[in-house]
Order: C-alpha cells, then sequence, then structure tokens
C-alpha cells in the first residue's frame, strides 16, 4: 500500500513540473508581455523594470530561477498589484473559492444522489420524465446564464417582497453563499442525477435486491441499505476531479456575484499577461487537481484491492 | 519537495478557511443611510495600486483621489481651488507655492513642503520605474534624471521651509497648476515610507492620509472602506461619514442588478442594461469623459496606408456622425471631428470654438478619384487587403464589422479584422504590426497639448510612426512658447495637419451613460481629477 501511494505521489509530482513547464514555455510563447502598457514608456524605464523583474535575463535562465524559487514555494510578486506577493494572493483568495466550491458539491451531491435514485425507481413514468428533462436543462445551459437569470430573480424577489431575502451579490455572510452555491453546482447536479440513475437502474436489478424482497424487507430498507448503498460507488469516483473543477471553475458566478474567489484572478492574469500570478494559479490548480486524484487513487485502492494489486505490476 | 510548502499552503487555507463566514464587513446595508450620512458604492476592479508614485489606472486615481491630495485641487464647477496650497504664484521659470499651516497627515502630523520634494523626486527616480514620470517632466532636470544622466536632487523642486515649495520648470508651462491635482504631484511623507518598504500601499495600514477620506478597511478583492479624514483641513464641507464598497465587479449587469436592489448609488449602463434602465424609467444620466477615439494608421514605408491619396479616399468615405448614430447608439456619444476634444479650453473660451476643426464632408466621387490616384502610386492593380487591428471587446466588433463593410461597398477594398486580447493589442501596436489600428487617447491634464503631442516623431505613443518635421516643429511651439495666443494658434496648426495629412480619423468623443440614487446630491463628475468624486456629496432626506 506505501508503494502504490509513492508511486502515485512521485508520478503526481512530475505531473505538476510538467504543467509548470508547460504554462511557462506557453506563457511566453505569446506576443506581449507583462510591461507594456497603455502609455509607452521610455526605453530607459523599461531597462529598470525588466532588471527588477528578471526579464532582461535569458529565457533558460529565467525558466531555472522561477523553478528555483517555486520549489521554496515562493510565487514572486504579481505584475498588475506591483505590492502583492502571488503567496499571498492565492491565500486570500482561494479559501473563498474553496468555500463556495464545497458548499457547491454538497448541493450538487446531495441533490443528484437523491433525484437519480428517484428517477430510477420511478423508471419511464412522470417523475422521471420530468428528472431527465431537468437534467437535459442542466446539463446544456452554461453556467452564465443561470447565474445571470438567477441574480435577476433574486432582484425581483426582493423588490416584491419589499426586504432582502437574500443578497444579490457580495461576500461575508453565509446568505451570501446560497445563490452563487446553487447556480456553482447545477450543472454537476444533473451530471450525477444522470450518473446516479443508469447505477442505481443496474442495481434495482440485481440478484441481492430480489433475494432482499424475498426476504419481505420493507421498500424503504431495501432503498437505504441495499439500493442506495451499491449504486452511489461510481459517484464518489467522480467527485474527487468534480471537487477540483467546481473550486476552480467558478470564474462566471464569481464575476456575476462580486465574490472574491481566485477564479477571476486566474483569468485576469491571462488577460494582463501577469506572468507569476499565472504560473502561481496555473501550478497552484494543477497541484490541487493532481491530488485530488491522487486522493480517488488512493480511496479507491483501500476499497477495492484489485486496483492496489495491478499497481504491483 | 514541493509538496512541503504545499502542505503549508494547505494548513494556512483550511485555517482561514474557519474565519471565512465571519463577516468582514456589513454588506447587506441600503445604498444610503440619510441619518449616518454613508453610502454604498461599487469599484469594477481592485485598485491596482494606491502607491500615489506608480498608479496609472482610473480605478485606483478615484480612490487616490478620494483618500489624498496635491497642492490644487478641482472643485464642484471643475475649476482649480487651492488644497494643501493656500496660494501660489505662476511664473514663466517657475512656480512657488505657500502650504496651509493646517494641512495634517491622518495621524496628526503637518504635510511639508518635503513631502512633495519626496515624493516627486522618487517618481522621476529611474530606480523607481514609475510608468507616469513623464507627467513629471515640465520640472526642471526631471527627464535627464528619469533617463539616468542626472541625480534625483538636481530636479526643480525645492522645500525652502516646512510651508513653501520653489519649483522650477524645464520651459515654461502654461498649465502646471492643472497638474499638481494629479496622483503622481501628491505628497508622500519620506519616514513612513520607508517604515514600510515594499509593502507600501499595499494594505490599508500601509498608507497615510491627507485627503477627505481615509482607508480604514481594504479586504482584497472584496471590499474596501473610506471613513472621513478628521484631520483634513477641509473637513466642514466633507458630509458623508462613510463610504462603502461591499462589492467589486467588472459585470454591468450584476451592478445594475445591486442598482435595483438599493444597494448601490451608481450604476454604469452598456446598451443591454440601458434599454432595461429606460424601461424601469429611470432618469438616464450622461457625461462625456474627455477621452477621443480614432483610427490611426501606419505610416512606417511598405504598409498602403503611408500613402495620402489611399488616406484621403478613406477619409473621404467616412462619416463618423452614422459610426455614433447608427453603430455605437450610446447617448453621451459625440461624433470625432477633431483630435481635440470639445471640452478643452483655449485662450479664452473652448479651443474648439475658437479654433474649429476644418470639415471634410463625406465625397464617394472624390474617394474614387483618391482611390485611383493611390493605386496609381502604388503601381498595383487592386490594393491588397488592409488589416485592421482592434480589441476583442463586443463594441469594437461592431464597429470594426461596419468600418469592414463600408471599406467594402464604398472604396472595394478588403478589410481583414484582427481581434487582440488587450497585451497581444499591444505589442502588436508597439512593432508596427497593423494597417489602421483602433485607438484612443485619455487626456492626463487640461491643456490641449496633452492630445497635441501625441504624433510628435518623438513620441512612444506615435504608434503608427508618423513624422513630419512641420508637425514636430509646431509641437515645439506649444511646448515652449508662454505666450497663450501663440500657443493655441500652434495647436490649431497641429488639428489642421491631422486633418488633411489624414494623419488618423477621429471617430468619437466617449460618453458614459450611469443612473444614479435619486436621494444623493453633490456627485461631481469630471473629465480631468477624481472622477467620479463623492468629496462633496450628500445624502438628502426620504
Amino acid at each position: 500500500m506505501l508503494k502504490f501511494m509513492l508511486q502515485r505521489l512521485v508520478s503526481g509530482l512530475v505531473t505538476v513540473w510538467f504543467i509548470a513547464t508547460a504554462t511557462f514555455l506557453a506563457m511566453h510563447a505569446v506576443p506581449g508581455d507583462p510591461l507594456l502598457n497603455d502609455k509607452a514608456v521610455p526605453p530607459e524605464i523599461r531597462r529598470n523594470l525588466e532588471a527588477r523583474y528578471g526579464l532582461d535575463q535569458p529565457l533558460p535562465q529565467q525558466y531555472l530561477l522561477y523553478m528555483g524559487n517555486m520549489l521554496q514555494g515562493d510565487f514572486g510578486i504579481s505584475f498588475t498589484q506591483q505590492n502583492r506577493r502571488v503567496n499571498d494572493i492565492i491565500r486570500a483568495h482561494f479559501p473563498v473559492s474553496a468555500l463556495l466550491g464545497v458548499a457547491a458539491i454538497l448541493i450538487a451531491a446531495a441533490g443528484g444522489i437523491l433525484w437519480g435514485a428517484l428517477a430510477a425507481l420511478y423508471r419511464n413514468r412522470l417523475p422521471d420524465r420530468l428528472i431527465m428533462l431537468l437534467v437535459v436543462l442542466g446539463i446544456s445551459v452554461p453556467g452564465f446564464v443561470f447565474a445571470a437569470l438567477a441574480q435577476l430573480l433574486l432582484v425581483n424577489v426582493n423588490r416584491w417582497l419589499g426586504f432582502t431575502l437574500l443578497p444579490v451579490a457580495g461576500w461575508g455572510t453565509p446568505a451570501h453563499l446560497v445563490m452563487p452555491a446553487l447556480v456553482l453546482g447545477l450543472g454537476l447536479l444533473a451530471f450525477l442525477t444522470r450518473l446516479m440513475r443508469s447505477s442505481m437502474l443496474e442495481v434495482i436489478s440485481a440478484d441481492y435486491i430480489r433475494t432482499a424482497r424475498a426476504k419481505g424487507l420493507s421498500p424503504l430498507r431495501i432503498f437505504f441499505r441495499h439500493q442506495l448503498r451499491n449504486a452511489i460507488l461510481p459517484v464518489i469516483t467522480v467527485l474527487g476531479p468534480a471537487i477540483a473543477a467546481i473550486t476552480t471553475g467558478g470564474f462566471v458566478v464569481e464575476l456575476v456575484f462580486a465574490i472574491p474567489g481566485l477564479g477571476r484572478y486566474f483569468v485576469q492574469a491571462v488577460q494582463q499577461l501577469d506572468y507569476t500570478v499565472i504560473m502561481g494559479t496555473t501550478v497552484f490548480y494543477g497541484a490541487f487537481l493532481v491530488l485530488m486524484v491522487i486522493l480517488v487513487d488512493i480511496l479507491y485502492g483501500i476499497v477495492d484491492p484489485r486496483i492496489r494489486e495491478r499497481g504491483h505490476d | 519537495m514541493l509538496a512541503a510548502p504545499l502542505s503549508k499552503l494547505f494548513q494556512n487555507l483550511s485555517l482561514s478557511l474557519v474565519c471565512l463566514l465571519v463577516p468582514a464587513l456589513p454588506v447587506l446595508a441600503d445604498a444610503v443611510d440619510y441619518r449616518n450620512q454613508v453610502i454604498s458604492i461599487a469599484l469594477t476592479q481592485e485598485p491596482p495600486q494606491l502607491n500615489s508614485m506608480l498608479a496609472t489606472d482610473q480605478i485606483s486615481g478615484f480612490v487616490l483621489g478620494h483618500i489624498q491630495e496635491g497642492l490644487l485641487r478641482y472643485d464642484a464647477d471643475n475649476r482649480l481651488a487651492p488644497a494643501v496650497a493656500e496660494h501660489w504664484e505662476l511664473g514663466a521659470e517657475g512656480a512657488t507655492f505657500w502650504l496651509r499651516q493646517e494641512a495634517r497627515w491622518s495621524d496628526g502630523k503637518p504635510v511639508t513642503a518635503h513631502d512633495f520634494v519626496f515624493a516627486w523626486r522618487n517618481t522621476v527616480d529611474p530606480a523607481t520605474g514609475s510608468e507616469y514620470a513623464s507627467i513629471l517632466y515640465p520640472l526642471k532636470n526631471a527627464e535627464a534624471i528619469n533617463r539616468g544622466d542626472q541625480a534625483v536632487e538636481s530636479l526643480g523642486v525645492q522645500a525652502l521651509d516646512d510651508h513653501t515649495l520653489e519649483v522650477r520648470f524645464e520651459k515654461p508651462t502654461p498649465y502646471f497648476l492643472g497638474l499638481t491635482a494629479f496622483p503622481s504631484f501628491f505628497p508622500v511623507r519620506e519616514d513612513f515610507y520607508r517604515s514600510r518598504g515594499a509593502r507600501y500601499a499595499a494594505d490599508a495600514d500601509d498608507l497615510l492620509f491627507n485627503g477627505p477620506f481615509k482607508l480604514s478597511a481594504w479586504v482584497h478583492g472584496a471590499s474596501l472602506r473610506l471613513e472621513k479624514n478628521e484631520h483634513y483641513w477641509d473637513r466642514d464641507r466633507i458630509r458623508l461619514n462613510r463610504i462603502e464598497v461591499p462589492y467589486i465587479t467588472s459585470e454591468t449587469r450584476s451592478l445594475f442588478n445591486l442598482f435595483k436592489d438599493d444597494k448601490i448609488v451608481l450604476a454604469g449602463l452598456d446598451s443591454e442594461t440601458l434599454q432595461d434602465a429606460l424601461k424601469q424609467r429611470y432618469p438616464i444620466r450622461k457625461f462625456s469623459d474627455g477621452s477621443v477615439f480614432y483610427l490611426e494608421f501606419n505610416h512606417r514605408p511598405g504598409h498602403a496606408t503611408a500613402n495620402k491619396a489611399l488616406r484621403q479616399a478613406i477619409q473621404a468615405i467616412y462619416d463618423p456622425a452614422e459610426l455614433v448614430n447608427k453603430v455605437i447608439a450610446l447617448p453621451g456619444y459625440r461624433p470625432g471631428r477633431s483630435l481635440f476634444p470639445l471640452w478643452l479650453g483655449g485662450v479664452e473660451r473652448r479651443f474648439r470654438q475658437e479654433y474649429p476643426a476644418p470639415v471634410v464632408q463625406p465625397d464617394p466621387e472624390q474617394a474614387q478619384r483618391y482611390l485611383a490616384q493611390a493605386k496609381q502610386e502604388l503601381g498595383v492593380e487592386a490594393l491588397p487587403p488592409l488589416v485592421l487591428l482592434t480589441d476583442n471587446s463586443p463594441g469594437a466588433a461592431k464597429q470594426a464589422e461596419y468600418l469592414q463593410s463600408l471599406f467594402k461597398t464604398r472604396l472595394g477594398l478588403d478589410l481583414r479584422i484582427d481581434r487582440q486580447t488587450f497585451k497581444q493589442r499591444l505589442a502588436k501596436m508597439t512593432a508596427g504590426d497593423f494597417d489602421i489600428v483602433a485607438a484612443g487617447w485619455g487626456p492626463d491634464f487640461d491643456d490641449p497639448i496633452t492630445f497635441g503631442d501625441l504624433f510628435a516623431s518623438w513620441n512612444e505613443n506615435n504608434r503608427g510612426r508618423y513624422n513630419n518635421p512641420e508637425y514636430d516643429r509646431w509641437v515645439r511651439v506649444a511646448q515652449t512658447s508662454s505666450d497663450p495666443r501663440q500657443r493655441m494658434d500652434a495647436m490649431a496648426r497641429l488639428q489642421t495637419i491631422i486633418i488633411e495629412d489624414v494623419v488618423i480619423l477621429a471617430q468619437y468623443e466617449r460618453g458614459l451613460v450611469y443612473v444614479q440614487h435619486p436621494r444623493l446630491e453633490g456627485l461631481v463628475r469630471r473629465v480631468i481629477g477624481t472622477d467620479p468624486d463623492f468629496s462633496g456629496a450628500r445624502v438628502i432626506q426620504p
């Protein structure tokens, strides 16, 4: 088991190194640089700025310097916010994205499992048809449309009520979390519903369910003890990468609801060609994703010994 | 190896997760609070740089304009008014400012002439790398210092005593008083600056304030709070006790929703939200923000646009009024008729009233003659497609497509649209990788030269590399003469050359459309200086 975990960890580190290198090369291949601005600066000032950020060095040198600093956990200073360290930006804004993401996942997982199971139980009948219609909507309508609609709905509800039921945007209290988390979780909720439904359909027709029924167990007991527990496995599998995807993919929701998450820095850094913030956020997100995949692998190894055995080959 | 710092980071993260749901600021407050004189506003982005010596953008300028103050400021009628300086004398050689005794920093210590000397020297110091250093070039030796040829101590500014500041000019600068209201000219106190080192202006605690407000809280990316500065010399003028900034987003629709929900007092509108606001019967306000947008031709040899007849052909089919009325279709925008916008002051009245821009009427037949001449001079049967470089905003795409169809139908010219993100567009502009670029310029100070010197051969912002000795000569006259009439005459020459030589084609003067809370009074919008300016605003009774 220990060897299996070590193997996974080493391959994870190689992946992160690859992400960092590829990002570094791609970023420098893009025309333009972070020092270019609306107002042109005299060449002397430009040289000074280049020297300050080490951009006057040849590219291989810059790469080595950057990797050296990164190994010490230092992502450098932002180009657009010259007195903020990238580490500080990640430390201040990732927790916001993470909290939003976790809330979204909870909503998606709870909703997805429940709706999926219900749809399977009422297969091809009205509840199933209704749920699947909503699922198709949830999967195909992009998040920014949901975000805009949800916000408009809130404005109208608040005005109709004459008081603030839920805040329209902003951050700071649990009430601020509700709508953005719902919107962010909607796509995953739809996906999980579909997954849960098909998985549940397999379980329903399994022999042990028939046995349970033959034993005279109550339908409720069969549902919770036998059907749900077995059908939920594939859902857990996809949750790992989904957590990473959702905590990192909330840019639009963060923008619409004015939430100070990391997603906004991630996207704006690319537009501004803010080298250090691009590197910092990409490597951090990459490492986070890799970590989630490793965690799922390890969990799987614990649950299912066959996977662990294959790891020895 | 990598795992160690990362795991530490995760530890920190999980700790801060717990504290997150504790509200940092009361963000559920309404847009206005009459009893406490508090308002809430939104910013479209986090202020990138609150160090006045380095700030370059509009958002940072807005915050700085509320928390700090220079020698002079713009008043409610957009006229220059005394600020830290009580009175002054301006001459051709230089200026002297007498600072008021009661001007204080937020820690109670006096604002002195030394604070100005320190800030100005630091800004032109090449080691500081300030992008706006050139705005201080009217000061004696500033340019030489900025290029690393002279010591910073030789800068033409001196504290005669704590409250007398003497300024010497490189050349006569009749618009100098207006410059002193610009953030790059704000004072910075040396001992405080040194005590913060690289952290100066990084957080609310890392700044000192001598303006109407103090920055009392700043949660990065989330919120700011401005509180009335009890040490401000003119505190009786300030009616608001607090300005809350609980929202930061660039999403126009979200800002308008917040306005509808009575959470913010001001919201800018785009064409979509404008329709919505009209339907809701909100009073729409408009304001011309002072910037001019234009099509800049590439004059480098080898580009078809270096040919004057071709540029004239394009000029002859081009109608900025059609662009503004049919394509942009937003209130507040004005058709561009000159490089010099309408608001600029001349000798006694507005520059454009004293020196009307020559009008070129669209003339399709004349355009064909110019086009034939251009083809002949270039020695081609058909012109190759021209490349129009533009940015990736939806508005820019619409305008580019309008031009594309205009060029095709009227001249039979193909226009290839090259849409680029901000930095890539700048890189291509700098490298000269375009035939025509959709560009614009915002004024730095209230004098036509802020636009006029743009196409001087030595100007780094002259991206089309227009090079005309006659143009350069008039720029020098406008820059060095101390006679207002002579200067504005020179400026008028520049205006004529721009139009007759088709250096650029003015497209429009940009407008802003917005909605404002009915109980907010005294808000001032300005072209030059802090905009919007809340320092004289107040909440009126329900």
